[in-house]
C-alpha cells in the first residue's frame, strides 16, 4: 500500500499543516466572541444605503458607547461589539443608529452577562474533554478483542492523536477566517469543533475496523502477514468509501455555506474544513501512524 | 422474491404516507414544525434570581413561584406559545445561580419584552433584626438590618384597595389590603405571634413601602400596606399585585433578540440549502453507484420524510444549527450505503452472485456502520448537554438523523435492492451495479 509505504511524507506532510495551523493560531490569534466574554452583539441593518462608519460611530459615542467595534457586514448592514448596555442605551439602540431618516433595523441583538459568559467558556472546555474522553474509551471497548499485535487502546490513542489533528486544522483555519472577516470563537464554532470530532472517529473508525476484519480472517486462515500489509490492505479497502463520504457531506455541507442561513455561514464553512481535515487524517495519519507504533513496538520486544 | 418485492412495495406506499402526511399536517396545522426564536423571530430574556437570605429548602418553591408568576404575566400579554423556565446555571463559573428563562416569540423589540415582564412587582417582607435602625440613606443595604421573613409573595392570593378610616369618619387615606392563601395565613399568624414589638417591612420592587410595628397576631391572613399612596397609584398597585407578585427580585442577565425578517430570511435559505444539498448528493449517488445509487436514493428520501416527521411529532423545535444540522445529516446519511455498496463491489469482484454480493455487503458492512455510528451519538448527547437552547437543536437533529440514517440503510436498501433481484453475471446487471472503477 502506498500510503502505508511511504508514510513517512504524508507524516512530513500533516507536520506542516499542523505547523502553519499552530503558526496561524498563534500570530492571528482567536479572538472569543460574545458569548464567551460577555457584552453586546448587535446586527443591524439599513433600508438602501449604508450611513458611514465614521457617523454612526459619532453617533454612538453620543449615545455613551465606549470600546466598542463597529464593523460592516454584507451590504446595508453593520455588526457592533460593545460591553454591557444600560437600560437607556438599549432603548435608543435602533436610534444611534438612525441618522437623518435613513432608518436602521436592528436585526437581531445579544446581550450576554459576564457569569454567562464564564460558565459557557468552562462548559465547552469540559464538552471537548468529555467527547475526546468518551471517544478514548469506546474505541478500547469496540476494539477489545483486537489485542494483537497492538492493545486496543493504542488504536484509541492514535484515534486521539487524529483527533487532535482534527481540531487543530480547522482552529489554525478559522483564526486565519477571523483574521479576514473579523469572525469570532461562539457557541457554534465549538459546536462545530465537536461535530468535526465525533465525523472524523467515525471515520477513523471505519478503517480501523477493516484491519480488525482483516486481522481476524488472518487468524482464522493462519495466515502470516506483516501487520503494515494488514494495515495497508485495509486502507485500501476502505479508501473508496471514505473519499466518498466526505464527498456527500462536503456537497451538502457546501449548498449550506453557498445558499444557506448567514447565521450559519461561518459553521459550514469551518465544517467543511474539519470534514476535509479529518477524512485526510483517517487516511493519511491514523493507520500509518498504527502501523510505525506496531514496528516501534515489535523492535522493542 | 414476490414477497420481498411486496415488502418494498409497502415501503414505498408507507414514504407516500409519510410524505403526504408531513405536508398536510404543516399546512392544516394539526403537527406544523416548530421554529425557535432565531427562525420566528422573537427575544429570549435570561433573569437571575436574587436568593440570598432564602433558606435552601424553600429555594424550589421560590422559583416555581417565579416562573407561575411570569407565566401569568406573559400570558397576559397575549404573546403565543411563550416559554418560561427555571434553570439552575453557573456550576461551571464557580457558584450556582437559580436562573429564570423567558422567550417571547414573536416581540421583537427587546426593550418592550423587558418592560413586560418588569412591570411584575416584587413583593418582599422582612423583619428588622434586633438594634437596626436604618436612616433612610439610599446606599443602605437593606439586608444590614432586615431580615427575610418566613412569608414571601407566594403566599400572596390577593389584593385590594381599601380607604381607612380616619377620625371623623370620613375614609380617606388610600391603603393596599394584602389577602394571603391558607398557608400564607397560618404562617403570619404565627410569624406576628411570635414577633410583637417588631417592625415588619413590606418591600415593594426592593424599597420599603410601609414599615409598621408589629402590634399583636394577626390570624386572619390579612396586611395592610398604608404609605404615601393616591388612590390612583394604590389601585395601580393593588392590580398588579393581583397578576401576581414576585417572591424574590430577579435581574437580567442576557437577552437575544432575532427580527421576524432575519428569522424568515434564515428560514427561506435554509430551505434552498436543503434542497440543493440534497438534489447534489442524490445526482453524486446515481452517477457514482449507478441502480444501487437510485435504491440509496429512495432510502436517502424515505429517511428525509421520516425525520421530517419525527420533528413534527415530538416535536423537535427547530433552529439554524438545526437546519444546518439536518442538511449535514443528509451528506452523511449515504455513509451507511456507500459502505455497504462498496463491500458489494469487493464481493462481487471476488466471483459472488449479484445476490450473494448483496448479502455479504450488509452483513459485512454492519459493524463497522455499528461503531461508527455509536461514536456520532455519543458526540451528540454531550452536545446536547453542552449546548444553550439554540445548541441543544443542533444536537437533537443530528442524533435522530444518525439513528434513523442507520435504520434506513441497513433495512430500506437492503430490501429494495433485494427486490430488484437481480441476479445474472450478464452485461445489463453488471453495468446497471458498476461504477466508476471497474467491478
Amino acid at each position: 500500500m502506498m500510503i502505508i509505504r511511504h508514510r513517512n511524507i504524508f507524516f512530513a506532510i500533516t507536520g506542516v499543516l499542523l505547523l502553519a495551523a499552530v503558526i496561524s493560531i498563534f500570530t492571528l490569534g482567536l479572538s472569543l466572541g460574545t458569548d464567551f466574554t460577555g457584552g453586546v452583539l448587535v446586527e443591524v441593518s439599513y433600508e438602501s444605503t449604508r450611513t458611514s462608519v465614521e457617523v454612526v460611530s459619532d453617533s454612538l459615542r453620543g449615545f455613551g458607547l465606549e470600546g466598542f467595534s463597529l464593523r460592516e457586514s454584507g451590504d446595508l448592514g453593520y455588526t457592533l461589539r460593545a460591553g454591557a448596555l444600560t437600560d437607556e442605551q438599549r432603548g435608543f439602540l435602533a436610534a444611534m443608529f438612525t441618522i437623518g431618516d435613513n432608518d436602521a433595523r436592528i436585526d437581531q441583538l445579544t446581550e450576554v452577562g459576564p457569569i454567562i459568559g464564564v460558565e459557557l467558556r468552562n462548559k465547552a472546555l469540559i464538552a471537548l474533554a468529555l467527547v475526546l474522553t468518551a471517544i478514548l474509551f469506546f474505541i478500547a471497548f469496540a476494539f477489545r478483542k483486537v489485542s494483537k499485535p497492538i492493545s486496543s487502546w493504542i488504536y484509541g490513542l492514535i484515534a486521539l492523536v487524529t483527533l487532535a489533528f482534527d481540531v487543530l486544522i480547522p482552529v489554525g483555519f478559522f483564526a486565519f477566517l477571523g483574521y479576514l472577516t473579523g469572525a469570532q470563537v461562539d457557541v457554534l464554532f465549538v459546536t462545530a469543533v465537536l461535530t468535526i470530532l465525533g465525523y472524523s472517529v467515525h471515520d477513523t473508525i471505519v478503517v480501523f475496523d477493516r484491519t480488525r476484519e482483516n486481522l481476524r480472517l488472518n487468524e482464522e486462515r493462519n495466515k502470516k502477514e506483516e501487520f503494515g500489509d494488514t494495515a495497508g490492505r485495509a486502507l485500501g479497502q476502505t479508501f473508496v468509501r471514505s473519499m466518498t463520504t466526505s464527498l456527500t457531506t462536503a456537497l451538502a455541507l457546501a449548498a449550506l455555506f453557498l445558499l444557506g442561513p448567514e447565521s450559519t455561514r461561518d459553521f459550514a464553512l469551518t465544517l467543511l474544513v474539519g470534514i476535509i481535515a479529518g477524512t485526510y487524517s483517517s487516511i493519511f495519519l491514523a493507520t500509518p501512524l498504527l502501523v510505525s507504533v506496531e514496528r516501534y513496538l515489535g523492535k522493542r520486544k | 422474491m414476490l414477497q420481498k418485492r411486496l415488502i418494498a412495495l409497502v415501503i414505498l406506499l408507507v414514504g407516500a404516507g409519510i410524505g403526504w402526511w408531513v405536508y398536510s399536517a404543516e399546512v392544516s396545522g394539526s403537527h406544523p414544525f416548530k421554529l425557535g426564536l432565531d427562525l420566528s423571530g422573537g427575544t429570549q430574556l435570561v433573569y437571575r434570581a436574587e436568593l440570598s437570605g432564602i433558606p435552601g429548602e424553600d429555594v424550589r418553591d421560590s422559583m416555581d413561584a417565579l416562573r407561575d408568576t411570569i407565566e401569568r404575566r406573559v400570558n397576559l400579554f397575549g404573546v403565543s406559545e411563550p416559554i418560561v423556565q427555571t434553570q439552575r446555571g453557573g456550576t461551571f463559573a464557580g457558584e450556582t445561580e437559580e436562573r429564570l428563562l423567558v422567550e417571547l416569540p414573536g416581540i421583537t423589540d427587546t426593550q418592550e419584552a423587558i418592560r413586560l415582564i418588569g412591570q411584575t412587582p416584587v413583593l418582599e417582607f422582612r423583619l428588622m433584626k434586633e438594634g437596626g435602625q436604618p436612616t433612610g440613606a439610599p446606599e443602605e443595604n437593606v439586608n444590614d438590618f432586615f431580615e427575610p421573613a418566613a412569608i414571601t409573595g407566594k403566599d400572596l392570593q390577593g389584593a385590594k384597595l381599601e380607604f381607612l378610616q380616619t377620625m371623623g369618619g370620613v375614609p380617606n387615606e388610600p391603603v393596599v389590603v394584602l389577602d394571603f392563601n391558607s398557608e400564607g395565613a397560618r404562617t403570619f399568624a404565627e410569624l406576628t405571634g411570635d414577633n410583637v414589638g417588631r417592625l415588619f417591612g413590606i418591600f415593594l420592587d426592593g424599597t420599603a413601602i410601609s414599615i409598621p410595628v408589629i402590634q399583636e397576631a394577626i390570624p386572619d391572613g390579612t396586611a395592610v400596606i398604608s404609605g404615601s399612596f393616591t388612590a390612583e397609584s394604590a389601585r395601580e398597585l393593588a392590580r398588579n399585585l393581583n397578576y401576581g407578585a414576585l417572591p424574590v427580585p430577579i435581574e437580567l442577565i442576557a437577552t437575544q433578540t432575532v427580527s421576524g425578517t432575519l428569522g424568515a430570511e434564515a428560514v427561506g435559505k435554509g430551505i434552498v440549502a436543503g434542497i440543493w444539498g440534497v438534489a447534489a448528493v442524490a445526482l453524486f449517488m446515481i452517477i457514482w453507484y449507478r441502480l444501487p445509487g437510485i435504491v440509496a436514493v429512495c432510502a436517502l428520501f424515505l429517511y428525509m420524510l421520516v425525520v421530517l416527521a419525527l420533528f413534527q411529532l415530538i416535536p423537535v423545535t427547530l433552529t439554524a444549527a438545526g437546519i444546518a444540522a439536518f442538511i449535514l445529516s443528509v451528506g452523511m446519511a449515504v455513509d451507511a450505503n456507500v459502505l455497504i455498496f462498496e463491500r458489494m463491489k469487493e464481493e462481487l469482484r471476488l466471483g459472488k452472485s449479484t445476490r450473494e454480493a448483496i448479502g455479504e455487503g450488509f452483513s459485512r458492512a454492519w459493524p463497522s456502520i455499528r461503531d461508527s455510528n455509536i461514536s456520532s451519538i455519543i458526540t451528540a448527547i454531550i452536545l446536547f448537554w453542552f449546548g444553550t437552547s439554540l445548541i441543544k437543536g443542533f444536537a437533537l437533529v443530528f442524533a435522530i438523523g444518525v439513528l434513523v440514517s442507520m435504520l434506513s440503510a441497513i433495512t430500506v436498501s437492503r430490501t429494495f435492492m433485494l427486490a430488484l433481484g437481480i441476479d445474472a453475471k450478464a452485461g445489463l446487471s453488471k453495468l446497471l451495479f458498476g461504477s466508476g472503477t471497474q467491478v
